[in-house]
């Protein structure tokens, strides 16, 4: 079988590698790249563990073959802080315990980070609809709902403050 | 060291508070290591083949073919698993499970291994095994399994009374006490209904997962996704003839489990092909191959009999409940039939419990293995009851409530409980004056489980900084971590931050009973708590030798050694770096079995709106009341009342698995057998009760099971109060309620 070379973005840094056609983007990322944070629980689309953007929207990278993202922008888990700094969806969702076995979690901060790029501050049921892509069996979802509604003040904060430092520079 | 479990009502500084867990920062940036996120030097894949057949007798397998495939490094079939249970029926039963012999029990039934260099060759080398079945009559239903003429799965079951008979009935329980008989002679009313709910899964989001490692040596290593790392050791070291100690099992992160994860499924197969391979072998489960060979839990058929008197007393109770235990004898109709009536006093009650061997994957414990199908029956009933004697159901449930005293239907005597709690605090809930809408409903229903403590035992090593690593044996589902911190630090008199807590290995800790029962909090709790007061033995000696006095004249307040009447202390980290030239490292230790765990109750309230012309039914308001002990991490358990109230509403309203005549499931998937998702369901309120439980030192009672209890009937309760039809059948899908809302339309067109 031959491979097929791939060059890419994964988290900013630019990556090359070798896959077979029928490697799908969640396996070439745990077991290409040693990203092991997108997690495989159903490999057919449904349960959102393995949550990854592409080129800025939302996938299910088990859907996504390695092949098909020659010369596009991968974000994953992994990515998501910014060096110690955590993003405040993962700040909230750790202080609000909104995971238990934390198997779902890094689907759970991709889909809600997507949901707040595009909209920062979204109703109860717009973030309840915008994570029904994602399973989560332990929480019954309450706590992940308040974090990612808390998460979202804290961005809206963090924005009006930015631009109150624009305005006065 | 002898230390006092008993209860002591102490105020607590850290015990109570909403920490950071410590395993967290992992867990939000991707760096947690679960089962299938591990790699290991020349590893394998390992792949199994499964039976497509509910029921066929294996003529031959031909591996051959798949053997001489290139980056085929070994195959192996029940003949590489030579029976070495020396008859033991339950390890008979696991290694049975885990490579049939001989005969296909159920669709999924692992029949065949390879391992490979990747994925594919693997997959391909299974397609070159030749397997020769003769399909034989196969059951599934647990009813039909009960009749005379059904074909027999286990023939080796045999009836009781009936010696050389083989039967699918394995186990017949009986519990209760009085005269039942004449105690429904008393009864003003009697209420007879039968029940049905179908099987579900854990539904656990991580797959099972394993690495294995034997080297020639017959030293083996086994990483994997696990409740119980100890039982997973003990049991794949009796199947595959090792010595335990040869075998070190380290738990991963464990993405969910419910019960789900205390059996062994593909570990001594992955072992087993390690073994044959020389080469360590990763072993993952496909979500279908989850479905179809791990999990689940029984389909029960239960019969529920109840008499009361005007005055609204419970006079007599009966409940007959027959539960599948899969292709395998099971305990789970005798756990039934000890859960059904255990929230009330009742003089005359009964129960049998049924365990029935059906052409399905061996049943697996879920979060309060079997109460909940009997906890529907049962509070049906009991509202049905209430309704019949224009009782409201808070007040009929108050009225013949368990209390402390109470002689349990299943035997014990009760001590200090909580149903009584739950149900006044239900009635001042402000949910129950919450207005309702057409089509909306009301229900409630009580809950319980028993708990469990179990061997466990847990080290606390002070490092020479004064910081402390603490090693359990009981693996974190959810938040153990910050809780065994918390109770360390409360100890010690310590800041939470300078405890780390750590999952031991098999190597590393003795044996410590699984994660199950609710008992990881409340008996590794225990354990910290002695170890704790065992390294503060030390720390008081230590501090004793620096001054030159006796021990007893050396007290431990607050993180610090005191000396008595003089004004002289040493504190922790101060005694720990001094440790070197005092007599060397401190470190506590304890080992326990941990008894007394209090029996836990909870009551749930639920609104529901239905929809008469879809039949579809959707969860508006939700709330969970129950009683904690005491609540260590109050986040950790609020997500625990949360998580189990979600599993009951998607067990009560859309799982099941799908059965096709022929015996095969047809919805192996998340996307067929669907579980609750974000947009399905309203905030779950919850309130924590404390009542303390005598027999540990915090009060701590478990809390992770009992709240799966109510939600089948609180649901049933509230579609009942919101449409008028009572649904017996879970889980109360929209055709089952449409069907159930035309068949009454029906009925009240011809009266009219």
């Amino acid at each position: 079988m031959k491979g097929i070379a791939v060059s890419t973005t994964v988290n900013g840094d630019a990556v090359e590698y070798v896959c077979h056609g029928r490697e799908t983007l969640l396996d070439v990322l745990r077991n290409h790249l040693g990203l092991t944070g997108a997690k495989e629980g159903c490999g057919t689309g449904d349960c959102g563990a393995c949550s990854v953007t592409l080129d800025g929207e939302l996938v299910c990278s088990c859907l996504v073959l390695g092949a098909e993202v020659e010369g596009r922008t991968v974000e994953t888990i992994e990515g998501m802080a910014d060096g110690d700094k955590l993003h405040p969806l993962q700040k909230r969702f750790l202080d609000g315990a909104a995971l238990q076995c934390g198997i779902c979690t890094p689907g759970f901060l991709i889909a809600a980070k997507a949901l707040l790029d595009r909209n920062n501050n979204p109703s109860e049921s717009e973030i309840r609809y915008a994570l029904a892509g994602n399973l989560c069996r332990c929480t019954g979802y309450d706590k992940i709902v308040r974090a990612v509604s808390a998460a979202a003040g804290d961005m809206r904060r963090q924005q009006k403050a930015q631009a109150r430092r624009r305005a006065t520079r | 060291m002898k230390h006092d479990s008993k209860f002591t009502n102490q105020k607590f500084k850290l015990v109570g508070t909403r920490v950071t867990r410590p395993d967290g920062v992992d867990k939000v940036t991707g760096r947690a290591r679960y089962g299938a996120d591990t790699f290991a030097s020349g590893q394998l894949v390992g792949v199994i083949l499964r039976s497509p057949h509910a029921h066929a007798k294996i003529r031959s397998i031909d591996t051959k073919r798949a053997e001489k495939l290139k980056g085929v490094k070994a195959v192996i079939t029940s003949a590489d698993l030579p029976d070495l249970t020396n008859g033991a029926g339950e390890l008979y039963d696991i290694l049975e499970n885990c490579m049939a012999r001989g005969k296909a029990l159920y669709d999924g039934h692992a029949v065949a291994a390879v391992a490979a260099s990747d994925a594919e060759t693997a997959r391909k080398a299974l397609k070159l095994i030749k397997v020769d079945y003769k399909i034989l009559p196969h059951v599934t239903d647990v009813d039909e399994a009960m009749k005379p003429d059904a074909p027999i799965v286990q023939p080796r079951v045999k009836t009781k009374d009936k010696p050389g008979k083989p039967t699918n009935i394995s186990l017949v329980s009986t519990y209760g006490h009085g005269n039942v008989d004449a105690g429904f002679e008393q009864a003003d009313i009697v209420i007879e209904k039968s029940y049905k709910t179908e099987q579900v899964h854990q539904g656990y989001i991580e797959p099972h997962a394993c690495l294995a490692s034997m080297g020639p040596d017959g030293k083996g290593e086994l990483w994997v996704t696990t409740q119980g790392p100890f039982a997973y050791r003990n049991t794949c070291a009796a199947l595959l003839g090792m010595e335990i100690s040869q075998l070190k099992v380290t738990s991963s992160e464990i993405g969910g489990g419910f019960g789900g994860k205390t059996h062994v499924w593909t570990e001594p197969v992955a072992l087993a092909l390690s073994r044959k391979a020389n080469r360590p072998v990763k072993m993952v489960m496909s979500r279908e191959d989850v479905f179809r060979a791990s999990g689940p839990a029984s389909s029960t058929s239960i019969d529920v009999k109840l008499g009361a008197t005007r005055d609204g007393r419970i006079v007599a109770a009966h409940a007959a409940l027959r539960y599948s235990g899969g292709a395998f004898p099971g305990i789970w109709a005798e756990i039934g039939a000890m859960a059904a009536w255990a929230c009330y006093d009742i003089e005359n009650v009964r129960s049998v419990g049924y365990d029935v061997i059906v052409n399905r994957p061996k049943v697996a414990a879920y979060r309060a293995p079997s109460a909940p199908m009997a906890g529907f029956a049962v509070e049906s009933t009991i509202t049905l009851m209430a309704d019949e004697l224009g009782i409201d159901p808070v007040d009929f449930r108050l009225k013949n409530a368990a209390r402390e005293g109470t002689r349990a239907s299943y035997g014990p005597t009760y001590g200090p409980i909580g149903i009584v709690p739950t149900l006044e605090a239900v009635k001042k809930h402000p949910h129950m004056r919450a207005r309702l809408g057409k089509n909306q409903g009301r229900g409630m229903a009580c809950g319980f489980w028993f708990n469990f403590g179990g061997q466990t035992c847990a080290d606390l090593a002070i490092g020479v900084d004064g910081t402390v690593a603490l090693s359990v044996g009981t693996i974190d589902v959810g938040g153990a971590r910050a809780s065994l911190s918390l109770i360390a630090a409360e100890e010690l008199g310590i800041p939470y931050e300078q405890v780390r807590c750590n999952i031991a290995d098999t190597a590393s800790l003795g044996h410590n009973d699984m994660t199950d029962g609710s008992r990881g909090t409340f008996s590794s709790g225990m354990s910290t708590i002695f170890a704790a007061r065992d390294a503060i033995e030390q720390l008081r000696e230590r501090a004793a030798k620096v001054w030159g006095i006796s021990v007893k004249n050396v007290t431990w307040k607050d993180g610090k050694a005191i000396a008595k009447g003089k004004r002289k202390s040493l504190t922790l980290k101060e005694l720990a770096e001094s440790s070197p030239n005092t007599g060397g490292s401190i470190s506590g230790h304890n080992q326990v079995v941990a008894d007394g765990a209090g029996v836990s109750f909870a009551s749930h309230i639920c609104d529901v709106e239905v929809d008469p012309e879809t039949g579809a039914t959707k969860i508006i308001r939700y709330t969970v009341v129950q009683d904690a002990g005491k609540a260590v991490h109050p986040d950790y358990v609020e997500g625990q009342f949360q998580g189990g109230a979600a599993q009951g509403i998607g067990w009560a309203l859309n799982e099941e698995y799908v059965y096709g005549a022929d015996g095969c499931v047809q919805n192996a998937g998340f996307l067929d057998y669907r579980i609750p998702v974000c947009s399905d369901l309203p905030f779950i309120d919850t309130q924590i009760l404390e009542i303390p439980n005598p027999n540990h030192p915090y009060g701590i009672r478990g809390v992770g099971e009992t709240s799966i209890v109510p939600p089948l009937a609180a649901i049933a309760n509230a579609v009942s109060n919101a449409v008028g039809v009572r649904m017996t059948h879970v889980p109360m899908s929209p055709p089952r309620i449409l069907a159930a809302i035309n068949a009454s339309r029906k009925v009240q067109a011809l009266a009219s």
